[in-house]
């Protein structure tokens, strides 16, 4: 067969290999080396896992210290469970709403399908900050929204939604809505008609005709797209910070602060360990289903 | 067959691309606003880009993150070409669970956590912080996009044209850059702007991998945006959004034209 040529076909995959060891997979290691260590006042500023005294090892120092102080304060179960509790509602209003754009978009004439691809492909092209700002201006209490229903005299005095969870849901389903539509939209427009015109030929009405056809056989998008929305909300940061208040908790914004505010290294990398341990099944879940379906992003 | 949209699916097609697109209308209207309030229209201007001209600090910070983006976005595009066709074509080498592993997870990864590790590994091995730091941060989660990218171009790329060129005795890295190099290039570009425009909207990763001294545009925005929105942020964001649109949109025509000469060839 081929003759063994070590040079190129080695290479393309050593060096992305190598990259990716040493910038994706070491630093882990070294969040779970720092998350068992001790806060200390230095640069840097935790104490260190293998101990040595004039040049001799003197043994390790690991605590799990950091790992109890998560699950004894209230503050940080909480951050994990509202993360997972808001990240789960926007999931599912993601899909209500992405649902029918989709499906509307892949029963739309096919000169016009890719111009409106195109349309869905841009905001998530343009910069999330931006847009995540974009909202700040809307909600707030001088905002767009309240100035017409003011002008239009449904509501006497402002509307607060700026600095609520409601601006957070907004947010997070605006931000991610093209990741719900890429794929249910890849997966509709590739079904074949012929099974729901058959199934309008033998009498059944269209509604019958979603739910026992188009819904069930569109169910992996649905699965992909809800995991491309659901995992990267639960460690959501800047929607959080610029739109919620200041009692929404969530564990990006905990982090955050933690190290940032508070300095404490060792407890910021505490809670990033956990966060990925609740990660890693639905992360485990989506991988598999990536590899059986392909979808592209654009 | 009946294409005609019912009344449902035209008005979802219309409230959702309101959705998506209202908000940034709004801001690009607001940009040009007379008025500091940036919800009262006063009258148009293009005051705010004047003064925006004036701004030191968010002048450098735009040419730092111009840098940061054309490096890390051509140096992952490298990388994550080379990772999609190793994907792709390589079949099952050794660790090759781990490598798709770590080409897949970076993509759903919490930004908290990827800027976290990689600034406690920069501590770890004392590294100076500042752009330098953020252009490796940025080439390693951008390159898995490309790779991605690159992947899905080639699981649907006719191989007997590859396999036509070494069978005529073309070396495997000349029929790479002679065939298939051209012809998932379009590919290949999406994936160079898809890394440029991360790493210019990027601001968890570089706010944690940043030292002193090197404060990217999306840095400068969010510390500015906390304190209150101002008609001068809705003006570099309107340049912003109007430069990833531009460059979207040239780079949709260069590979349709791309695709029509190919059919063309075929």
């Amino acid at each position: 067969m081929l003759r063994r040529t070590l040079s190129s076909r080695d290479l393309a995959i050593i060096a992305p290999y190598l990259w990716l060891l040493l910038f994706f997979l070491a630093p882990f290691l070294i969040v779970l080396k720092i998350s068992v260590a001790e806060i200390r006042i230095a640069m840097p500023p935790y104490t260190a896992l293998l101990q040595f005294a004039d040049g001799a090892f003197e043994g390790i120092h690991a605590s799990i210290e950091n790992y109890l102080l998560l699950i004894e304060d209230s503050l940080y179960w909480k951050s994990y469970l509202s993360s997972l509790k808001i990240a789960a509602i926007s999931t599912v209003l993601t899909l209500l709403l992405g649902y029918p754009i989709a499906y509307a978009m892949a029963r739309a004439p096919a000169t016009w399908r890719l111009t409106l691809l195109m349309l869905v492909i841009l905001p998530f092209w343009t910069s999330f900050l931006i847009r995540v700002y974009a909202w700040i201006a809307i909600l707030k209490n001088e905002g767009f929204i309240n100035h017409f229903l003011l002008w239009i005299g449904v509501i006497e005095r402002p509307l607060v939604m700026l600095h609520t969870d409601f601006a957070v849901y907004v947010g997070i389903v605006y931000s991610y809505l093209p990741f719900m539509i890429l794929p249910l939209y890849a997966n509709l427009e590739k079904m074949d008609p012929s099974l729901r015109e058959a199934a309008a030929d033998l009498g059944c009405r269209p509604m019958k005709v979603f739910w026992t056809i188009t819904l069930p056989l569109s169910r992996a998008a649905i699965i992909a797209g809800c995991f491309l929305v659901f995992i990267p909300a639960v460690g959501e940061f800047v929607i959080p910070d610029l739109l919620g208040g200041s009692s929404n908790l969530m564990i990006g914004k905990t982090l955050w602060a933690e190290f940032f505010n508070n300095r404490d290294w060792p407890l910021a990398s505490a809670a990033a360990v956990i966060l990925l341990l609740i990660l890693v099944p639905p992360i485990m879940l989506f991988q598999r289903y990536q590899s059986r379906q392909t979808w592209r992003v654009g | 067959m009946n294409r005609h949209l019912s009344f449902f699916n035209w008005s979802s097609i219309l409230l959702g691309f309101a959705f998506l697109y209202v908000p940034i209308l709004l801001l690009v209207i607001f940009s040009f606003n007379e008025s500091r309030l940036v919800t009262v229209w006063a009258g148009f201007s293009t005051k705010w880009y004047g003064s925006l001209m004036q701004n030191q600090g968010i002048l450098d910070a735009a040419w730092v993150t111009l840098k940061v983006g054309l490096v890390s976005s051509t140096v992952a595009t490298m990388l994550g070409t080379m990772a999609g066709v190793a994907m792709s074509r390589y079949g099952a080498f050794r660790g090759r669970t781990l490598f798709n592993g770590m080409i897949y997870a970076p993509l759903v990864m919490p930004e908290v956590i990827t800027g976290l590790s990689l600034l406690l590994m920069f501590v770890a091995l004392s590294v100076d912080r500042g752009a330098g730091t953020i252009t490796l941060a940025h080439i390693t989660f951008s390159m898995c996009y490309v790779a991605v990218v690159v992947q899905s171009r080639l699981s649907n790329f006719d191989r007997s044209i590859e396999e036509a060129a070494m069978d005529l005795g073309c070396p495997p890295t000349k029929t790479f850059f002679q065939i298939t190099l051209p012809v998932i290039f379009p590919a290949v570009a999406a994936g160079w702007l898809l890394s440029f425009t991360l790493s210019l909207d990027d601001l968890v990763i570089a706010s944690f991998t940043s030292g002193p001294g090197a404060t990217t545009l999306p840095m400068k925005i969010y510390s500015q945006v906390r304190l209150g929105v101002t008609p001068e942020i809705n003006a570099v964001s309107t340049i912003l959004v109007g430069l990833v649109a531009v460059g979207v949109i040239i780079a949709s025509l260069v590979n349709k034209r791309h695709l029509a000469r190919q059919g063309k060839l075929v």
